[in-house]
C-alpha cells in the first residue's frame, strides 16, 4: 500500500500562501512517485483534508492564521509523515533538530528539497511515528499555550486557556471543561499540564487540573481530602499533594 | 571622578574650618558690642562656636525636610524660625556650660559674673548662624539637584541614541525577508516579469531601509513611500488577502518624522492583523495635521481571537520609545482595538522644518 508496493505516494501541501504552495507543487513535479491530492489554504481544511484523503505525506507551512503548523500536527496525530516548510523561526528549527524531523527553509532549495524527500520516503517505509508534542518544543522558554486545539470527527475547536475551568483525565484522554461545555482530546494530563502556565494551573489531583481563577474555595472533605468548589459549582477532589501545590502558589503571589 | 566627589566633600570641610569665623565674629561682638576683655571674649566666643557648629549640622535636616521647591514659604519660614529660637537657647546654654568649666583658673575667676547680661549675644548669634546655615544648605541641596538632573538629562539622551539603534536593527524583519525571497523564488517560473519587479522592490525597500540612519528626520511623503513598498511586496505574497486603502491630506505629506517609525506598525498589521485571516482584509494608511499636531492612523482588520505571537509588543515600544526620545510629551502612540478592527494612532507636533 506504500512506496513499496509501487504504488504513488499521495501528498497534502498546506501554506496560505499560493506562491509558496506553488513551488513545493513546481518540485513535485519532477516526481512521478508522488501524486498531490490536495492543496490547503489553512490549518481548518488541512485537518479535513487529511481525514479525508489519508494522505501519505504533508508538506506543512508553520505560520498559518487561526491553526498552526505545530496545531495541524497535533490534531492529525502521530501516523502522517510531515515535513515542515517554515520562512525564519529559530524555536521551530531547534525543535525540528531536536525530533529529527524533516524541515524545508522558504525559499525553498531544490537539493535540500530532495533529501528532505528521501529521509520522508524512509520514514513511510518504516512508518516511524511523528512526535505530537512539537509544539510545546518550539515554544520559546517561558512562553506557554495561548489556546488548545480540540478535533471533534473533522470539526476543530479552539479553546483559549483562559475560558478552560478545569480538565480531568480520562485514560488516554483529557476532558476538558469551557464555557458549559465538555470536549475530549487524546492527550495525557501530563503532557497538557506541561503546555500550560504553571502560574494558573494546578493539579490539584491526579486526574484533575484545574484553573486556579475558577476555583472560589477549598474545603475540608472527609477526614484527609479537601474539595475544590468552582464558580461554575463543579466540586473537584483535592488531594494532599494537590492542596500544597494551591498553597506554595498562592503564597508565592503574596 | 574628582569632579564628583568634589562636592560631597566640600561641605562638610567647609563645615570644619566655619566655626573660626564664626567664633571671630562673636568675639567681636562680645568684645566691642558687649565690652568684655578679650580674654575673656576669647575664652567664651571660640569654643562655644567650635561646639555649636556641630549643632548647625541639625539644619541640614531641617532643610532636608522641607526642601525649598515644595514647601510653602509660610510653612519653610515658620519650621526654621522655631529651629532658629531653640537653636539659640542651645548656644545660651552651651556658653553659661563653658563659663562653669572654665571660670575656676585664676584668669578667669569671676567670668560668670563678668558675661552675665550678654547672653543675648551668644543667643542672637545662635539664631543667625543657624538661619546661615539654613541658606547654606539650601545652595548645597539646590546645587546637588541640578547636577541630578544634568545626570538624568546625560541618561536620557543615552537611551534615546540606544533606542533609535534597536529601532534601526529591528527593521531588517528576516520573516518578511524569507518569505519575500520565496514569493520571488515561485514568480520565476511562473511569472518573470512580476519576478523582476519584486527584485526592484524589495532592492528598493532594503536601500531605504539601510540608508535610515543618515536623516534625524524625513518628510512623511518619504516614509509613505516606503510603506508602499511594503504593502506592494506583501501583496504579491498574500495575494487577494491583503487589501489597502490610503488616505493622506496633502498638508501632511510635507510634515517631518523620524525615519522608519511608522514600519514597525506598518509590520505589525500585516504580520499581526493580516497573516492571521484566512480570508484576509484592509489595511489603511491615514494622516492629516490640525492645530499644529500630525495625525498618523494605521488601521487594520485583525482575528481578536488569535493568540498573541512571539515579540509582539516589541514593534510598538519601540515606536512609543523613539516619540518619547525626540518629542518627549508632545507626541503618543494609542492603541485600541473595537470588534476585528485594530488601530494605532502616532500623534506628533506637524513640523515641516527642523527645530533648532
Amino acid at each position: 500500500m506504500s512506496a513499496a508496493g509501487g504504488k504513488r505516494l499521495r501528498a497534502l501541501i498546506v501554506d496560505d500562501e499560493e506562491l509558496a504552495r506553488f513551488v513545493v507543487r513546481e518540485m513535485l513535479e519532477a516526481h512521478s512517485e508522488i501524486e498531490v491530492v490536495a492543496e490547503c489554504v489553512n490549518g481548518f481544511e488541512a485537518v479535513k483534508a487529511v481525514a479525508e484523503h489519508k494522505p501519505d505525506l504533508l508538506f506543512l507551512d508553520v505560520q498559518m492564521p487561526k491553526l498552526t503548523g505545530f496545531d495541524v500536527l497535533e490534531l492529525i496525530g502521530t501516523d502522517v509523515p510531515v515535513i515542515f516548510v517554515t520562512a525564519y523561526d529559530e524555536h521551530a528549527m531547534k525543535a525540528f533538530e531536536v525530533h529529527a524531523v524533516d524541515y524545508l527553509l522558504k525559499p525553498v532549495g531544490k537539493e535540500r528539497f530532495e533529501a528532505a524527500l528521501e529521509r520522508a520516503k524512509s520514514r513511510i517505509a518504516t512508518r516511524q511515528p511523528m512526535p505530537a508534542e512539537l509544539g510545546t518544543a518550539a515554544r520559546a522558554p517561558g512562553q506557554f499555550a495561548e489556546r488548545i486545539v480540540v478535533k471533534d470527527g473533522t470539526r476543530v475547536t479552539l479553546i483559549p486557556c483562559n475560558k478552560l475551568d478545569y480538565a480531568e483525565s480520562q485514560d488516554d484522554y483529557v476532558a476538558l471543561v469551557s464555557e458549559g461545555k465538555k470536549h475530549l482530546k487524546q492527550q495525557t494530563i501530563a503532557s497538557l499540564e506541561a503546555s500550560l502556565d504553571p502560574a494558573l494551573f494546578v493539579r490539584i489531583h491526579r486526574s484533575y487540573l484545574v484553573n486556579l481563577e475558577r476555583v472560589v474555595r477549598i474545603e475540608p472533605y472527609g477526614k484527609e481530602s479537601r474539595m475544590a468548589i468552582l464558580a461554575t459549582g463543579a466540586r473537584l477532589p483535592v488531594s494532599k499533594t494537590g492542596y500544597a501545590r494551591v498553597k506554595a502558589l498562592l503564597d508565592e503571589r503574596g | 571622578m574628582a569632579n564628583e566627589s568634589f562636592p560631597r566633600k566640600l561641605p562638610q570641610l567647609v563645615f570644619r574650618i566655619l566655626w573660626l569665623p564664626m567664633g571671630g565674629l562673636l568675639f567681636v561682638l562680645l568684645n566691642s558690642t558687649g565690652g568684655m576683655r578679650a580674654l575673656d571674649a576669647a575664652v567664651i566666643a571660640y569654643p562655644v562656636c567650635l561646639f555649636g557648629q556641630f549643632t548647625l549640622i541639625a539644619a541640614k535636616y531641617s532643610c532636608k525636610s522641607s526642601p525649598i521647591e515644595r514647601t510653602k514659604t509660610g510653612q519653610m519660614v515658620a519650621t526654621h524660625a522655631i529651629a532658629s529660637l531653640i537653636m539659640g537657647l542651645l548656644w545660651y546654654s552651651l556658653a553659661w556650660t563653658l563659663i562653669y568649666a572654665v571660670s575656676f583658673g585664676q584668669q578667669l575667676q569671676g567670668l560668670d559674673q563678668r558675661f552675665s547680661g550678654r547672653g543675648p549675644i551668644v543667643y542672637v548669634s545662635g539664631v543667625a548662624f543657624y538661619w546661615l546655615s539654613v541658606a547654606y544648605y539650601y545652595v548645597v541641596f539646590a546645587r546637588e539637584n541640578a547636577m541630578k538632573a544634568e545626570a538624568r538629562v546625560m541618561e536620557t539622551t543615552m537611551l534615546a541614541r540606544d533606542a533609535e539603534l534597536k529601532a534601526l536593527k529591528a527593521q531588517l524583519n528576516p520573516h518578511f525577508l524569507f518569505n519575500s525571497l520565496n514569493s520571488i523564488s515561485a514568480l520565476t517560473s511562473i511569472d518573470p516579469g512580476r519576478a523582476r519587479d519584486m527584485c526592484i522592490l524589495l532592492a528598493d525597500f532594503l536601500r531605504i531601509t539601510l540608508r535610515a540612519g543618515e536623516h534625524a528626520v524625513i518628510p512623511f511623503s518619504e516614509e509613505l513611500g516606503l510603506m508602499e513598498r511594503f504593502l506592494s511586496i506583501e501583496k504579491v505574497r498574500f495575494g487577494a488577502r491583503l487589501k489597502t486603502e490610503e488616505d493622506i491630506e496633502e498638508d501632511a505629506r510635507k510634515c517631518l518624522l523620524p525615519p522608519l517609525l511608522l514600519q514597525p506598525l506598518i509590520e505589525n498589521a500585516v504580520a499581526r492583523g493580516i497573516a492571521n485571516l484566512p480570508e484576509g482584509g484592509t489595511v489603511r494608511v491615514a494622516a492629516r495635521c490640525a492645530n499644529g499636531r500630525m495625525f498618523i492612523t494605521i488601521e487594520n482588520s485583525f482575528d481578536p481571537d488569535a493568540p498573541p505571537r512571539r515579540g509582539n509588543g516589541m514593534g510598538l515600544r519601540n515606536v512609543r520609545e523613539r516619540l518619547e526620545a525626540r518629542y518627549g510629551k508632545e507626541a503618543s502612540l494609542r492603541i485600541s482595538s473595537e470588534g476585528e478592527r485594530f488601530e494605532a494612532t502616532v500623534t506628533l507636533p506637524a513640523e515641516t522644518e527642523v527645530p533648532r
